[in-house]
């Protein structure tokens, strides 16, 4: 479905520390964990541990809630994907929803990331609070992102789309803020 | 800003919350008199000091869960979940 919906990433300025990632498959998998691994085993990205994202491969389950998932990996992933997590779960009751149309990415990464991300997000994104491999929903300047720190310095954000031209020109705002971008600190 | 310690996430700032009102609210019986069902619907406590209370992660996990806060100090005591006492 993603190939259908209107592509118009956002543009950062030169140098910036935020760049628009190409789209991705994105499927909302609702499954009760404990009879998913029962179930499927690691047939399936599912991340178990609370708050922690799990990548298998090219594909990587983001653990959203006790019974929720979000699972990112290459497109096409088409009606392929969905039938062989179907059949995985079969017997379990869950759901598995084509969502890569509703949201686009963006990537942050440098030594200034978390000072970035915390600019719009309450966070404690210390290494103790959120370890590489954390991922949450959570708030960014008043829109919902879902937020994976991929490393220690590296920052994805899930963002819907309807969102990604505030968020966009938000980060480009702030991050004149920082060294080296020009601001006023940064010349 | 509250530190709300969700029982699902962990420690979370207040933005990611809602709140649900007062906890342990049994719903009674459909026999039960209409004081009765008015006091499920519209009687609360106005507690001072440790209160239950609902909440819900509803920018994070999207659970409900509940919280015991002091309403004098805004400090909460404990998180525990739906179901739970």
């Amino acid at each position: 479905m993603a190939e259908i919906a209107l592509r118009r990433p956002p543009s950062p300025g030169a140098g910036s520390y935020w760049r628009p990632l190409p789209p991705c498959a994105r499927y909302a998998l609702r499954v009760n964990l404990v009879d998913a691994a029962a179930a499927a085993g690691s047939a399936l990205p599912v991340a178990t541990a609370a708050c922690r994202a799990s990548v298998q491969g090219d594909w990587a389950a983001l653990w959203l809630g006790p019974d929720e998932q979000l699972l990112i990996g290459p497109e096409p992933a088409g009606a392929a994907f969905a039938d062989a997590v179907a059949s995985a779960l079969q017997g379990v009751s869950h759901s598995v929803v084509d969502v890569s149309h509703r949201q686009g990415a963006i990537e942050i990464t440098g030594p200034h990331a978390a000072a970035l991300v915390n600019a719009g997000c309450p966070l404690d994104l210390d290494l103790a609070a959120t370890p590489a491999g954390f991922c949450s929903r959570t708030v960014f300047a008043k829109a919902e992102i879902v937020l994976w720190r991929r490393g220690n310095e590296h920052f994805h954000l899930e963002i819907w789309r309807s969102f990604m031209p505030y968020l966009a020109a938000f980060l480009s705002e702030v991050e004149r803020e920082l060294p080296g971008q020009g601001g006023s600190r940064g010349a | 800003m509250l530190l709300i310690p969700c029982p699902y996430c962990g420690v979370r700032p207040e933005l990611e919350f809602s709140y649900g009102g007062q906890a342990h609210i049994a719903r009674p019986q459909t026999s039960a008199s209409a004081e009765e069902w008015a006091a499920f619907q519209y009687e609360r406590v106005n507690t001072r000091g440790p209160h239950a209370e609902r909440w819900r992660h509803t920018h994070g996990c999207g659970r409900f869960f509940n919280v015991v806060r002091d309403t004098t100090t805004d400090q909460i005591l404990r998180s525990y979940r739906s179901g739970e006492r």
